[in-house]
């Protein structure tokens, strides 16, 4: 396995360029992101990224977490790493300073947290379920809750997990089971959740499972379901783990990818029942739980981003080495590497343009969910929140995970046979990359909430919105000189045109034939993302324009974000017509063929 | 005690290092830099100290353009207490270094300068010696274990196939070798309290030292690029190859 070194570079640009940092730090509560800040937390990050977790993603994705005695042991280096991840203080940097949070933004948290995953998603999913965790005690806990539990788990001491899957509840969470009886002023849950992702280990002190259950006599489907926290360890009176709850995990499963992380058969109350304390009020726990899935489903977009970065910079560094074949149209007889190919270089542009415009489309994502939250203007605010962070959650969950399959499956083939051994390691991006579209809501019921929820029923506006943007934007374009702005003019127009005859097509469609447009919402999510992505890179590469004269830019990085937005625009743009047509022209075919017939 | 760190900016150790076509120098424009390896093991070394109630205030000083700040703040991310940047724009070669640092010597009053045992951009090895013969003081060299005993420190230090202990009266320079420690990672709160501790900028001038090059730089070039290896079919043909061709037996 290669070497990952973060994209500094390149993260700082689209943070400050895209996602707008300069902007966000002027906001009350995030003064502290200035830029040299920013510079050296994304620097030292990136060392321990590079030098701590990412050497232990092989060797964890061999050995794997093992189950002896109902204790999980995750591979061997990890509970270490753990630890630096835990002492240096870094699980703490995007929370509120109440309970011991650094209360950066959650823009500059992006950045740092692809690297974490792009080192070692395996590692990264400890300190990821632990984060929507604190988000929902943090919205939702009692005083008293959030004075026990907050600052451990802010610090990384004490880890979160969500428990809300079921065998019978996947997809559908309303169909969970799992009982709680009242018990005095605490209460008792039985029952077994599956796929818990570090349900149990040997890195923190103590696992505070979040768990979906259903009171006595609570109404059917996703309203009668309230959110317990369920400690491992009770703490006790002074708040030191101590009694052993009872809950257990009976089995790991076997994973075609993420190895290392286990993925666990929760059991509890097998005995006297597991102490659980309810949070908020009973039955809203299905609404709890939403206020941190949308940030969990950014996390698992950033995890595409991250995998695709890391196959990217492995098949860049295979294509410089491997020597095969010779140059086309060449009479030297010697060998070249494969980086001379056009067809490996399309490969790899391809995996370069997606990465960035996923990227861009994360971030962006992400910092208007600092703005949603500290803008002054209460206006700002609505429009962050419901034209951009609502509506582009699902692209960035589907779209950027979908493009981290694709490109570490391009990985691969740029390794040739290689690629499909092991010991290579490309394998492995593309294994730990296959989860990322199906858990956090699969990418199916992704595209269905952007139609339904975040478009629909504003009446499509937030979609109007995007489009305006995208052509304000284009305006600028249209004023821009060479070669690639000519392509990004031409490529978003036909883009931004589909997107909109979609649109249309959508919000006539979906009243009367809901199944049909249901048909074509993964399409309609593709072209979404696909069409926001190359205007993200177009505003990229304005930006770029505009400093590639200062003298003491570095013009190489500059040349390339914009000779990269202009291979988008040629190449990966026009799948925003196929991705139109699909949806119009393809979802009533989808549905042409009788379900006995297939 | 007070301690004093010199730490030297210089191109990322992973960086592969082109040099500039007109053989002058090597490339440096938006090249990643970093702080120089073995004076991240000295800063280590002090900070160390500081945790052990050994040395009272941990100093770092960086000689050479504005931008050394950064790597002035990464030391005191690791935890050093303030910063001193002697600011030029000049090339400052060992024996400049050397008497910028004596400048602050004189000012700072440290009773020990830790700095590394050399820099990766030049490899030159000579500013610790210099400035311990500038300044009168007591050296050791290559330290990989350093202990302060009643005024002394006994220094353990990596000498040719073996190690060497000496002890060496303070004030002292002691330039530290790869295996003294292991630098850590700086934590973010850290991170976010170097952004609040003070750093003094001076000039050379100010220190009344004049830092003009005294060595001229002729050519830099690349090193000759390996060549293939070749298999040979047997012993003999292997021995006949050494002696005639390459001529090492
Ligand atoms: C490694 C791993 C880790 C996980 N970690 C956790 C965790 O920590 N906590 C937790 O609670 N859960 C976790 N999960 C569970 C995960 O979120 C679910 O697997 C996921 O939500 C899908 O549910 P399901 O597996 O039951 O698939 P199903 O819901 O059965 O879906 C099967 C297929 O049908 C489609 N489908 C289902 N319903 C609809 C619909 N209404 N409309 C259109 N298409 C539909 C889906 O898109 C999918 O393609 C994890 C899963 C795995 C594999």
């Amino acid at each position: 396995m290669s070497d990952y070194r973060a994209p500094i570079d390149e993260m700082r640009f689209v943070l400050q360029e895209i996602a707008g940092l300069a902007d966000i730090a002027t906001l009350p509560g995030y003064e502290e992101a200035t830029p040299d800040l920013v510079d050296a937390i994304l620097e030292e990050a990136g060392k321990l990224a590079a030098e701590e977790l990412a050497p232990l993603n092989q060797p964890g994705d061999i050995a794997g977490s093992q189950l002896e005695n109902g204790v999980v042991r995750t591979p061997d280096g990890f509970a270490a790493a753990y630890r630096h991840y835990v002492d240096g203080g870094w699980n703490a940097l995007p929370f509120d300073k109440d309970h011991g949070g650094q209360g950066l933004p959650w823009s500059l948290a992006v950045a740092v947290q692809e690297m974490w995953n792009a080192a070692n998603m395996s590692f990264a999913l400890c300190p990821l379920l632990n984060q929507g965790a604190v988000e929902l005690l943090q919205a939702h806990g009692s005083p008293e809750q959030k004075e026990r539990y907050l600052a451990k788990m802010i610090s990384g001491q004490w880890s979160g997990t969500m428990n809300l899957t079921e065998p019978q509840a996947g997809s559908d969470v309303g169909a969970a089971r799992t009982r709680a009886e009242p018990d005095g002023d605490r209460w008792r849950i039985r029952g077994q959740k599956i796929y818990i992702t570090y349900g149990e280990h040997d890195m923190s002190e103590n696992v505070i499972h979040m768990v979906l259950a259903r009171t006595p006599d609570a109404p059917v489907g996703t309203k009668g379901l309230s959110l317990f926290l369920v400690p491992k360890l009770l703490p006790d009176a002074e708040g030191n783990p101590a009694e052993r709850n009872d809950l257990r995990c009976v089995s790991l499963e076997h994973k075609l990818g993420i190895k290392a992380s286990p993925t666990c058969v929760m059991s509890f109350g097998d005995s006297e029942g597991a102490i659980g304390f309810l949070i908020g009020e009973e039955n809203r726990g299905m609404e709890y739980m939403f206020t941190m899935m949308n940030n969990a489903r950014l996390s698992v977009g950033i995890q595409g981003v991250a995998i695709a970065e890391r196959a990217y910079q492995q098949a860049l560094s295979y294509a410089r080495d491997r020597l095969q074949g010779r140059e086309m149209g060449s009479r030297d007889p010697d060998s070249v590497p494969i980086i001379r190919h056009p067809d490996v270089r399309r490969m790899l542009m391809t995996m370069r343009a997606q990465t960035e415009a996923a990227r861009a489309l994360a971030y962006f994502t992400t910092a208007s969910l600092d703005r949603a939250k500290a803008d002054p203007d209460p206006e700002v605010r609505r429009h962050q929140s419901v034209d951009v962070l609502e509506l582009l959650t699902p692209v960035v969950k589907a779209w950027c995970t979908d493009i981290g399959c694709e490109v570490a499956s391009i990985g691969i083939q740029i390794h040739g046979g290689m690629g499909f051994i092991e010991e290579t390691g490309a394998a492995q991006h593309y294994r730990d990359a296959r989860i990322t579209p199906i858990y956090e809501g699969t990418n199916g019921i992704q595209a269905l909430d952007l139609i339904a929820r975040k478009i629909m029923r504003h009446e499509g506006k937030p979609a109007l919105r995007l489009l305006e943007e995208v052509r304000a934007t284009q305006a600028k374009v249209g004023q821009a000189k060479g070669a690639a702005f000519s392509a990004l003019r031409r490529g978003l127009d036909e883009a931004a045109d589909a997107f909109e005859q979609a649109t249309g097509w959508l919000m006539e469609t979906f009243p009367e034939r809901p199944q049909e447009a249901a048909a074509g919402a993964t399409p309609y999510l593709r072209l979404t993302g696909t069409l926001a992505g190359g205007w993200l890179l177009a505003r990229g590469a304005l930006a770029a324009a505009e400093q590639i004269d200062d003298p003491d830019s570095d013009t190489a990085f500059l040349e390339a974000k914009i000779a990269t937005a202009r291979f988008y625009a040629d190449s990966i743009l026009p799948e925003a017509v196929a991705a139109a047509a699909a949806a119009i022209r393809g979802s009533a075919s989808t549905l042409a063929l009788e379900e006995d017939a297939l | 005690m007070k301690v004093l760190v010199a730490i030297k900016r210089v191109i990322d150790a992973y960086v592969k290092v082109r040099v500039k076509s007109d053989g002058s120098g090597v490339e440096t424009q938006n090249v990643k830099m970093s702080m120089n390896p073995f004076c991240e093991i000295a800063v280590e070394e002090a900070v160390r100290m500081k945790e052990a109630g050994i040395a009272s205030e941990v100093v770092v000083v960086s000689c050479g353009q504005q931008n050394s700040q950064e790597t002035i703040r990464t030391a005191l991310a690791m935890g050093a207490d303030r910063g001193i940047l002697v600011q030029s724009d000049a090339e400052l070669q060992p024996l400049a270094i050397a008497k910028l640092l004596k400048g602050v010597v004189e000012k700072e009053q440290p009773e020990l300068v830790l700095m590394g045992k050399q820099a990766v951009d030049n490899d030159f090895n000579q500013t610790g010696q210099m400035l311990s013969a500038l300044l009168d003081w007591s050296q050791a060299t290559f330290a990989s274990k350093i202990e302060k005993s009643d005024g002394k420190l006994t220094v353990t230090r990596e000498i040719d196939g073996g190690l060497e202990t000496i002890e060496v009266a303070l004030p002292a320079v002691v330039t530290a070798d790869l295996r003294l420690n292991e630098p850590r990672y700086a934590s973010l709160p850290n991170i976010m309290k170097a952004k609040k501790k003070p750093i003094d900028t001076m000039s050379a001038e100010d220190l009344g030292v004049d830092p003009s090059p005294r060595l001229s730089v002729v050519k830099v070039s690349e090193p000759p690029a390996r060549q293939g290896g070749a298999k040979v079919g047997s012993v003999a043909e292997l021995v006949e190859k050494l002696k005639n061709e390459a001529k090492v037996i």
